[in-house]
């Protein structure tokens, strides 16, 4: 096999890109090309096109706060975080991301026009490299998200929703949006892909043929009539005749299905928050991998642009502070300790992979057999991107070495002790089982709250019940289920109990009921 | 790859986002812009102020677990000399374990969200609800600035400002009307002419014919134009002078010697509460600051708030200044008048009966409304000799109201009583 072109000696070129921090368009476009000659020509990346938008510090706060989505419905908890966002900023007390990336086709990177041109070049590495080609091969986006189609989907999304505020009133649609919100990470079916793949097109038809409906229906003579229903016609009910099956673990989806009292556009209203659900689902699992990739990418590119002498040396020193701040790890007792930073581990651990490939110690080879030594780094860290989750990554890639350099170790908290165990630390007889519960710790289905429907009675009483499988005894939150569970009633229309459960001994171990208000 | 400048892309794209997130927390905002005015100076009521409310309405829960129960295993970085079976003890509070790191920022804050609010949805929900009473005098205004209004269309007028559709319709009726040859009427009659001269055998009769009604035809199209001068229709706008609502404040502030400081402070506060609620509020509001001692004048802005002159209390004496500016510049019948006074209650009992005629008689049928406020380090000592005499003023007239006023925290509270959308009325 060849090696990868990055491995070769560099040509040198004969003068740097850029000299300074000013950047303007025909400098980012050679810029680009010059990136791109490494990331696809040398590493062999696979990524989608490209669009690059120049924006400002304030929309870059504005995209923030819709979840980084260039369009959204309206909704004030984006209003919320951009008031908070724009604050903390405004004191100077956090700085802005220097990009975002959108998993689209063509793939959005948002770049701000207050970064010096060794930024926009990291960031171009970074974003338009790494995260796209991340974006691209990774099995969980090719499975759950349609980057061809998101964009087209928020469009419609905001459209409908914007509609039936003008239709039924804003605050009843804010009702309904939170009410779905607070039920986002219930809203996704976990053990199957996505049903079926969305159709803008369609979407649009479903909500014409409705309306069309309405009015074909709609005759003026009626209304004489003595009124025997006096609901309204776009509020009519129509569930999908079907028995429920359950247990089913995604409570959007059941609820806009059975919810015996739900109005088609609540419904449809409830499929679009799902959908968003759906599509960040595997960004959620892949954030070490994710950032791990591009950092690793960005890295990689500089110093190759570097090598060919196509970046000055005040600009590698730029682009060094920076890159170090990124992939900063505080220790678990350091003031900022906010949990594991994942361009931290992603970075350390797609490196040392790298090195494994390259220059493989024997305890690497003890370990890691079937790359060690193998000499394609590159294609050896594609296969990783391309065919693993964070949870699945961390389980195989993860090496002695670097959970010694981490110095990783596993502790085990008891709610009812008044201190906590060490239970493993980085030497021999740890590495196994720290790698293993770190796994754990990145795996989506393990953090977030096991919740399912397990009953519920469509013509009697109409009660929904709803069980939460506890793990290791770890209880709900009380007031926030209480909070969560007013929201599931107002969606179900009649009584809502929520029963927790160990899902080992199956003992029943706490009760919430909740009746909607009137 | 594909660059896009989106710098200049319309900004506040999140302005609505912004509006349903204030009204939603609008309750909640509200009392924390009450709180907010206690502890700020006069001066600085106007300006941008960060906001910290309780997050009970604008709470997004989720199922989550619960910090203290069950088991919890965790891998953290950083070790530095920990065995295996060491016991580290849990941080008071925090269930996050592992030394701390959890529990640090989170704790008492996270109920609290913090945000900035503009001046300008600031003041609007500060004054929200309140306006001037018995706002009732309407004339038309010297026409200072007339606003433009449709008036039909006419006949010329600037490029700008042609109505294509109007023109258009009259266009067609004309074309119509004149029989002008369509386009498809032409076409047709070419093709039929191409295929008679094609046809065999040649009738040379028939290809005449057609070629003399496609002349004619091609005649008529040139003759009568698509679009003809007479078609133009523009778009006429008058300017009409609008009827507007004049009024004028009177603010009379006692400065003498019996005001302390923190007395002044407060009544100061009032005005500037009021100064900035009718700037704010009615563009056409002419305020007139007078402050007297023993003697009355008419001052500036500046000086009203920031003065320092002191001396003997004759109240009067500012009664009859108003009265004086009324009669001399805002007769009554044009004007709607209103007037606050605040003191700290003290005068020379030679005065009242001066003061309580000027009032009643001279001054009351003049105004809309007449407050007054009394600023007091302390209620409890009996009624003062001026809120004596002016309680039976206040039985009497209903557009006459009297508040007591003590603290900086009661100034929102009195203000909004006294122009609360029902006073007065």
């Amino acid at each position: 096999m060849i090696m990868t072109d990055i491995f070769k000696p560099a040509v040198k070129a004969e003068k740097p890109l850029f000299d300074g921090p000013d950047w303007n368009f025909d400098l980012i476009r050679d810029v680009y090309d010059a990136i791109a000659e490494v990331g696809l020509g040398e590493m062999g990346l696979d990524i989608y096109r490209n669009q690059i938008e120049v924006i400002t510090a304030e929309q870059m706060l504005d995209a923030y706060s819709s979840i980084g989505m260039p369009v959204m419905y309206r909704h004030w908890s984006f209003g919320k975080r951009f008031a908070h966002d724009e604050m903390y900023y405004r004191k100077g007390a956090r700085s802005l991301a220097f990009e975002i990336v959108i998993n689209s086709d063509p793939c959005i990177n948002y770049i701000m026009e207050e970064n010096s041109m060794t930024m926009q070049c990291l960031v171009l590495a970074h974003a338009a490299m790494g995260h796209n080609h991340f974006f691209k091969n990774n099995y969980l986006f090719k499975q759950w998200t349609q980057a061809d189609a998101i964009l087209e989907y928020l469009a419609f999304a905001k459209k409908f929703v914007a509609d039936c505020e003008e239709r039924f009133g804003v605050s009843a649609v804010e009702a309904v949006i939170d009410a779905a919100h607070a039920l986002m990470n219930q809203g996704v079916s976990r053990n199957a892909a996505p049903r079926r793949r969305f159709d803008p097109a369609k979407a649009r038809q479903r909500e014409i043929k409705r309306r069309e409906y309405e009015i074909e229906i709609y005759n003026e003579l009626w209304r004489t009539l003595p009124q025997s229903k006096p609901e309204a016609k776009a509020e009519e009910v129509v569930i999908d005749p079907t028995p429920p099956i359950v247990p089913e673990e995604n409570l959007l989806y059941f609820l806009e299905k059975y919810s015996p009292k739900l109005p088609a556009w609540k419904r449809e209203i409830l499929r679009i928050v799902r959908v968003l659900s759906t599509y960040f689902y595997p960004q959620r699992q892949t954030k070490v991998m994710n950032e791990g990739c591009a950092t690793f990418v960005h890295y990689e590119i500089m110093n190759r642009l570097y090598e060919k002498g196509l970046v000055t040396d005040g600009s590698m020193l730029e682009f060094m502070h920076m890159h170090s701040a990124v992939v900063y790890q505080p220790g678990f007792s350091d003031r900022g300790f906010g949990g594991f930073n994942p361009y931290a581990l992603g970075f350390a651990m797609m490196r040392d992979i790298k090195r494994i490939c390259l220059d493989p110690t024997d305890e690497d080879r003890k370990w890691f057999p079937d790359f060690a030594g193998n000499g394609q780094p590159m294609e050896t860290l594609k296969d990783a991107w391309a065919n693993f989750r964070d949870e699945s990554f961390i389980h195989q890639f993860l090496s002695p070495k670097v959970i010694r350099d981490f110095r990783l170790f596993h502790i085990r908290n008891k709610s009812e002790d008044h201190a906590v165990r060490v239970e493993a630390i980085h030497d021999e007889m740890g590495y196994r089982d720290v790698r293993r519960l770190l796994a754990r710790q990145y795996d989506v289905s393990q953090q977030d709250p096991d919740i399912q429907v397990t009953d519920a009675d469509l013509s009697g009483s109409r009660r929904l019940v709803l069980t939460h499988f506890v793990r290791d005894g770890i209880l709900l939150d009380k007031d926030e289920c209480d909070r969560t569970l007013m929201h599931v009633a107002r969606l179900w229309g009649f009584r809502v109990r929520l029963v927790e459960v160990d899902n080992m001994t199956g003992a029943k171990l706490r009760e919430h009921e909740t009746l909607p208000l009137p | 790859m594909n660059i896009i400048d989106r710098r200049l892309n319309p900004k506040s794209k999140s302005l609505g986002n912004r509006q349903r997130f204030v009204r939603r927390a609008k309750a909640d905002i509200r009392e924390a812009v009450k709180d907010a005015l206690k502890k700020r100076k006069v001066s600085e009521v106007e300006g941008s102020e960060k906001i910290s409310i309780r997050s009970k309405s604008v709470r997004e829960p989720s199922f989550s677990h619960s910090r203290d129960t069950g088991t919890r295993d965790m891998v953290l970085p950083g070790n530095k000399d920990y065995k295996v079976g060491d016991l580290i003890p849990k941080p008071q509070g925090g269930g996050g374990g592992g030394g701390g790191g959890q529990a640090s920022a989170d704790g008492e804050g996270q109920d609290d969200f913090v945000f900035t609010l503009t001046k300008d949805e600031f003041l609007d929900l500060f004054f929200e609800d309140l306006k001037l009473p018995n706002l009732i005098k309407t004339r038309l205004k010297d026409l200072k600035s007339p606003v433009p209004q449709r008036a039909g269309y006419t006949t010329d007028g600037p490029p700008a400002k042609l109505n294509r559709v109007r023109t258009m319709r009259r266009s067609l009726a004309r074309r119509i009307a004149l029989r002008r040859p369509k386009d498809t009427d032409v076409l047709q009659l070419e093709r039929a002419l191409a295929e008679a001269e094609t046809d065999e055998p040649r009738d040379e009769n028939r290809i005449a014919e057609l070629r003399a009604r496609l002349d004619r035809m091609l005649r008529l199209r040139r003759t009568i134009a698509y679009v003809d001068p007479i078609d133009l229709q523009y778009n006429r706008t008058e300017r009409v002078p609008r009827p507007a609502t004049q009024a004028v404040m009177f603010c009379l502030m006692d400065a003498s010697a019996s005001m302390t400081e923190p007395l002044k402070d407060l009544a100061k506060r009032f005005f500037m509460l009021l100064h900035l609620f009718l700037s704010r509020h009615y563009r056409e509001v002419d305020v007139v600051f007078v402050r007297h001692t023993s003697t009355a004048s008419e001052v500036d802005e500046e000086t009203f708030f920031r003065g320092v002159e002191t001396g003997g209390t004759v109240i009067s004496t500012a009664l009859e200044e108003m009265d004086r500016i009324v009669r001399d510049r805002y007769s009554p019948e044009d004007w709607n008048i209103y007037a606050a006074q605040a003191s700290d209650g003290d005068n020379i009992p030679d005065d009242m009966g001066r003061c309580l005629d000027l009032v009643e008689n001279h001054l009351l049928p003049a105004c809309q409304y007449f407050a007054y406020i009394e600023v007091s380090e302390q209620i409890g000592f009996g009624d003062t000799i001026v809120w004596d005499g002016y309680k039976e003023i206040a039985e009497r007239n209903k557009h006459f109201a009297m508040r007591r006023v003590t603290s900086p925290a009661e100034i929102f509270p009195v203000f909004h009583e006294l122009f609360s959308a029902s006073a007065g009325s």
